[in-house]
């Protein structure tokens, strides 16, 4: 037997075995003792600026590496910091694990020093938590928050650990298995379930895959480019599945949703079957649920059981990985098509007509600014499909969404479920991390920046070169939007004023960042060339751009998926057999 | 809206009724009554729930709840093949009037009193919710004075490791 060390080391021992090579935190008095051996681990540890940051970048890194991500706090203020990003990465099923120091388990319940029930707090928002207050139990409980957060459908998984627990002397083993008989993610969806689905595709006239965020956390874009062109269908994929299926795939549709195309929207209005692959039937893509795709069967294909039914009744349920999912259903399609394929010409018809007549365009501000789409479109189109594209919430990730043209999976990261302001930069920053040899940018609204940017300081100091570009409106615009069209053009409270107070390329020389400023169409490219240029220090590029740009096209929160609006008051024109 | 029964095995460790009462709470579904105690196994306690959903949202809390990691096991149980019970403690009031025709109620009932004062008898009642009930509106014009219940506990009826069949003489 070896000889005993100290449960700070048996954690720091056991963060190694569980394959972390790096991790994001701040210390403080109930986690000091663990960063004693930190300092002469493995890991690489980055000192950022807020524990919010830490939380965030563990998400990039794990939305860009498809590991799971890792940040380290102290007990109350530096754990309730973590409770954002928790939650965030809960939403979009995100593997992270979160570490935090809690006070002395004898004073647990005192209200001593920084306590602060991280466990209680953190139930409701992570996948799993543990509070550990024996040294003995540390290597169980690491294993087992990797083995929770990573498989299954991924999420947030916090460890609490006791100052006392970190102290104490232990032996150390880490477990060479896991066993936690309440929980048994189930992988293959049965031969019933996919004989069904098959059956339901090949007597479909007008079927849609609706791709989900699954579908980048299973790994599977490869079975699903063979499943699309075996089908034929049409394809969308939501918010958090861009890039698991080419943009510039003939079959593609565009994006679902309050903010999605025509096409997308209308095509699962229409469908006679979707073949819903990792996704929710979340709210922003269903619009008012009663009404959304009323005369749809529905296959949902998803390895949470919880997911089937929740918004909308199944008619077949795929419970399974979807990687393992579509490669059973591969073969089961290919021996149905055998004898009968449904031919999807008439639907094609349509789909391309609504894809036709109204794709994703924007006008040109009259008064010379320049518009916000143009420059994230021009940014997309100057730094390609290779880069890693990060935004925040708001008006810029939809634009982000709709302008950049998304290749491959892990090329997009964004805050879906949660729509967390201030992910963007620490994101990034984990991104960058996890993948260094790639272009990483953040695309950012001014409001958003504003909450996070200190973390460009983590990044200036420890060479995580990523670039951001600020799409600056002065506003908050996104609530400006709204304000515009349910609330009278009142702007209540979204005028940030942010012309020159902060200056960004300032701000961003200030913390070692090299700052640049865009304030018209012409030196848009010559800008993102410049930044582009630049890989020894993170850039900013502050673009001045029109404040009035609107969304489009939209469905209003809590209306029909049919009202959807191409423009102020401008609803897509109808032929008359689609009425 | 209707009322079920699940029963529902637990990891016997800390926090596990937060983390249930946490899901019900967070999800919007009515608890009519929690029960938690022990079962054979010392690791595992066994959780009696009984929620009031409809039938589409059952499968829902189901599902939700059985996604915890410290849940083991969920089954919601038939009320025709399944036991069920609560516990009933009542102090009613009693003058030396109607003191025996209370008495005569609790033999009627099967129920029995564990406590006697001046002017009231608390009596112990089991049995499933409409014979509680039964009781409660047959005791409530002589004046109910206080009552505390229990949630309701259940098991499957039949063989199983652990369980003896006994015959149900509500």
């Amino acid at each position: 037997m070896s000889a005993k060390i100290t449960g700070a080391q048996s954690l720091v021992k056991s963060l190694e075995n569980a394959g972390v090579d790096v991790m994001f935190g701040i210390p403080g008095g109930a986690i000091l003792p663990a960063y004693d051996p930190i300092f002469d681990s493995s890991i690489r540890h980055i000192l950022v600026r807020h524990e919010q940051g830490a939380g965030h970048a563990a998400t990039g890194y794990a939305q860009a590496t498809g590991r799971v991500g890792v940040c380290i706090a102290t007990s109350g203020p530096g754990a309730t910091n973590l409770v954002t990003p928790l939650a965030d990465a809960q939403m979009d099923s995100v593997p992270i694990v979160a570490i935090t120091g809690q006070v002395a388990s004898a004073a647990i319940g005192t209200d001593a020093f920084q306590e602060a029930d991280i466990r209680g707090i953190t139930m409701p928002v992570t996948k799993h938590n543990f509070l550990i207050t024996d040294a003995r139990d540390i290597p169980r409980a690491i294993a087992e928050a990797f083995h929770i957060a990573g498989t299954g459908r991924p999420g947030a998984v916090l460890v609490d650990v006791a100052k006392d627990a970190l102290i104490n002397m232990v032996d150390y083993e880490w477990p060479t298995s896991v066993s936690l008989p309440g929980y048994n993610p189930i992988m293959e969806p049965t031969a019933e379930s996919v004989r069904d689905a098959a059956a339901l595709i090949g007597e479909s006239k007008s079927p849609v895959l609706y791709v989900g965020g699954g579908m980048i956390k299973s790994n599977a874009s490869a079975e699903l480019m063979k499943l699309a062109e075996l089908t034929g269908a049409p394809v969308v994929t939501t918010l958090m599945a861009l890039g698991s299926f080419p943009d510039s795939h003939p079959q593609h549709l565009g994006m679902p949703g309050m903010h999605g195309t025509v096409a997308a929207v209308t095509a699962l209005q229409k469908a006679d079957l979707l073949i819903t692959l990792g996704a929710r039937f979340d709210d922003r893509v269903t619009g008012k649920l009663s009404s959304f795709a009323p005369n749809a069967k529905i296959i949902h294909a998803d390895i949470d059981p919880a997911e089937i039914g929740k918004n909308r009744i199944v008619d077949v349920a795929l419970v399974g990985d979807l990687k393992a999912t579509i490669n059973a259903l591969l073969p089961a399609l290919q021996v149905k098509f055998k004898s009968s394929k449904p031919d999807l010409t008439a639907w094609w018809v349509q789909c391309n007509s609504w894809r036709n007549k109204y794709p994703l365009g924007f006008d040109e501000p009259s008064d010379g600014s320049v518009s916000p789409q143009y420059v994230i479109q021009r940014l997309g189109q100057i730094v390609g499909p290779d880069a890693i594209y990060v935004a925040g919430v708001g008006q810029h990730q939809m634009w982000s969404s709709q302008f950049v043209q998304y290749e491959k999976p892990r090329t997009w990261i964004n805050s879906g479920g949660l729509g967390t302001m201030g992910f963007a930069v620490p994101a990034a920053m984990g991104a960058k991390v996890g993948a260094p040899d790639t272009v990483v940018w953040a695309i950012d609204g001014d409001g958003c920046f504003q909450m996070t940017n200190q973390e460009l300081v983590t990044c200036a100091l420890n060479n995580i070169p990523i670039k951001v570009a600020i799409i600056n409106n002065e506003s908050l615009g996104m609530v400006r939007q709204w304000q515009t069209l349910f609330y009278n053009q009142r702007y209540s409270n979204t005028d940030l004023h942010s012309k020159r107070i902060p200056d960004f390329a300032k701000l961003a020389e200030a913390m070692g960042c090299v700052g640049l400023r865009c304030e018209n169409k012409e030196d848009v490219d010559r800008v993102i060339n410049e930044a582009m240029a630049i890989n020894d220090r993170p850039v900013v590029v502050d673009f001045s751009v029109h404040r009035d740009a609107m969304v489009w096209p939209m469905v209003a929160a809590g209306t029909s998926n049919d009202d959807i609006v191409i423009a102020k008051s401008m609803a897509p024109i109808w032929d008359s057999q689609e009425l | 809206m209707s009322t079920h029964t699940l029963s529902v095995l637990v990891e016997n460790s800390p926090g596990v009724l937060a983390r249930v009462a946490s899901l019900f709470s967070r999800r919007g579904y009515n608890i009519d009554s929690l029960a938690v105690g022990p079962t054979e196994d010392p690791n595992v306690s066994r959780m009696t729930i009984v929620v009031n959903v409809e039938g589409h949202a059952l499968e829902q809390v189901i599902q939700q709840t059985d996604k915890l990691i410290n849940v083991l096991s969920i089954i919601e149980l038939d009320p025709i093949a399944s036991v069920q019970r609560e516990l009933l403690l009542v102090k009613v009031s009693t003058t030396p009037e109607t003191r025996s025709q209370v008495l005569e109620t609790v033999q009627l009932f099967r129920a029995k009193v564990v406590d006697v004062a001046q002017d009231a008898v608390t009596i112990e009642a089991t049995g499933n919710s409409e014979k509680i009930q039964a009781l409660l509106r047959v005791l409530e014009p002589y004046g109910i004075k206080e009552l505390v219940q229990s949630g309701l506990v259940a098991m499957e009826r039949g063989l199983k490791p652990g369980i003896s069949h006994q015959p149900d003489h509500d």
